[in-house]
């Protein structure tokens, strides 16, 4: 396995201020391929065939979620692009957005046409309000082009709400209302903003859509593993020499990635995905990243051998709390438990019953909460109690 | 059941710019007073109390008056690693104030943030919508310097 440019095949190529450079590259030859005489149904059956499936950590099939939104009889539909990269540990779509914005608008364009949308927002985070302009040029010129002569973009900032790159809570933004989630179904493709068909991309999902146009799902779907084609930008953090973003094919393995390419020396434990993903000690670090194994985000946070376990993750727990919706009793009273008894553990103390209490929150959690923030918060806590779990113990004896 | 829901999105639908309306409120004049919450229900047809509701869910909005300039520091875990309690004491140092204060001249409102999307250039902060990145207390006062 190696690292491909797919994604970021023209990042650091193009001018991001310039589209005749992206022109240059074959820009906005897959969006012409796709209007001139491609039905809507062969571009979703070339993204069914490619099996690209969704970046932004869920990994459900864009295919499949483009075609349930085309199905629909409906006038009005949206398209939205992720732009809330708000992960902790995850910077790709920045660095994707800064370099390369043309590309974006191009899937969007390509997918408005595919499901049948006239508009499309980019919901970027407040935090990246500094590539307001920039975006704001790209679709400038994207018009002046014609480009967009049949889909019309805005842009939607956020206002500082992890949760709001759930997707549901993202759309209750877009609406103007408190980022909170929806209980689902319905599903976006079937009634999302506005309650009207939607799809959600990632950033990240979408840059991978004109070259799947240009040159076939086929080839696509030639790269990865049995359940993940492509490629998967990785965002590496931590304690490593060479943080940064890799792009790599999917299957690779993790510690290609950490030591191979970052650098890392002396590896305690790796937290792949986020603040709620997965803990892997460094026994474990041959394991591919794939949809099969470990993925999310692709956020990757390094931890050497001075780090304390307990300390990563009350600080992890303490993020989700604070960034909890408060929609939902078992995320908004678990995460508020979990960091009380995870405090406890971290100031050097720990009682008899807290890891019991620890994995029956857990499972309470995962098993009722309403997203992906509540069902996965837990995670970090069940994996550092499942490979470290005398650390937890030596400090309750210690008390 | 569908028809119904439709309708109600649609009667909803002036909603859509109330994020952006209080952001604009928010830069004009630095945080939300109880007037602009109020003028806005007004202008959108909302209630005060959803006004209030959006306005106090995101952090990005404050409710109270904010220094000229908002400084965020990430508290993050990758800025962690890479010592960024050493730049918020040094800021707390400089400017004399904890997370969550005010200076008394209004210069500097300080706030801990969660990540900021640029992990790879830890320890990092925001002041205003500017990014700062591989941050050392010596730059710090430079940068703080730099804002009036």
């Amino acid at each position: 396995m190696a690292q491909q440019r797919i994604v970021l095949r023209n990042c650091g190529v193009i001018d991001p201020m310039q589209i005749s450079t992206y022109l240059d590259r074959d820009g906005f030859k897959a969006l012409k391929k796709a209007l001139a005489g491609v039905t809507q149904e062969q571009i979703i059956d070339e993204i069914k065939l490619s099996g690209l499936r969704g970046r932004g950590g869920a990994g459900f099939p864009c295919g499949l979620k483009w075609e349930l939104a085309g199905k629909a009889q409906v006038d009005e539909k949206y398209v939205i692009c992720n732009a809330d990269e708000g992960e902790i540990g995850t910077f790709k779509d920045r660095y994707i957005l800064e370099r390369d914005p043309f590309t974006l608008i191009e899937a969007m364009a390509i997918a408005g046409y595919a499901i049948g949308a006239k508009r499309g927002y980019i919901y970027l985070r407040a935090e990246y309000h500094c590539l307001l302009d920039l975006l704001k040029n790209a679709i400038g010129q994207a018009k002046e082009g014609g480009f967009l002569d049949q889909f019309d973009i805005d842009i939607r900032e956020g206002a500082g709400a992890y949760i709001c790159g759930e997707e549901s809570a993202l759309m209750d933004s877009i609406e103007g209302k408190r980022g909170e989630v929806r209980y689902r179904p319905p599903f976006p493709p079937s009634r999302g903003l506005w309650g009207k068909p939607t799809i959600i991309n990632n950033v990240e999902t979408l840059m991978n859509i004109p070259q799947i146009i240009f040159n076939g799902g086929h080839w696509f779907s030639q790269l990865g593993t049995e359940q993940s084609k492509g490629t998967k930008v990785f965002s590496v953090s931590g304690d490593v020499k060479k943080p940064g973003v890799y792009e790599l094919v999917l299957g690779s393995r993790l510690r290609e990635l950490v030591e191979g390419l970052a650098l890392a020396e002396k590896v305690k434990m790796v937290q792949v995905g986020g603040a709620t993903g997965r803990i892997i000690p460094y026994e474990m670090i041959d394991m591919p990243l794939a949809f099969e194994s470990i993925l999310g985000a692709g956020a990757i946070i390094v931890f050497n051998e001075t780090r304390d376990i307990i300390d990563i993750v009350y600080r992890v727990m303490e993020f989700l709390a604070e960034e909890c919706c408060g929609k939902c009793t078992p995320c908004r009273e678990g995460t508020e438990v979990m960091v009380e008894i995870l405090e406890r553990f971290s100031r050097g103390g720990g009682l008899e019953t807290d890891i019991s209490l620890l994995e029956e929150v857990a499972s309470a959690m995962m098993l009722s909460s309403l997203c992906g923030l509540g069902q996965a918060a837990p995670i970090p806590v069940v994996n550092s109690l499942q490979y470290f779990r005398s650390v937890y113990e030596n400090r309750i004896r210690q008390n | 059941m569908n028809k119904i829901n439709g309708e109600i999105y649609m009667q909803n639908k002036e909603q859509k710019e109330l994020l952006v309306r209080l952001g604009e409120a928010q830069n004009k004049f630095g945080y939300l007073s109880e007037k602009v919450m109020i003028e806005l229900a007004e202008s959108l047809d909302m209630s005060i109390s959803d006004v209030y509701g959006v306005a106090t869910f995101y952090s990005f909005f404050s409710i109270r008056p904010q220094g000229r300039n908002i400084i965020r520091i990430c508290k993050s875990v990758p800025c962690f690693l890479k010592n960024s309690q050493v730049i918020i004491e040094t800021v707390e140092k400089e400017i004399g104030i904890k997370p969550g204060e005010t200076t008394p001249n209004g210069k500097f409102s300080f706030h801990l943030t969660n990540c900021i999307g640029v992990c790879d250039k830890a320890p990092a902060m925001m002041i205003n919508s500017e990014v700062y990145i591989d941050l050392t207390p010596n730059k710090i006062s430079q940068i703080l310097k730099a804002h009036k």
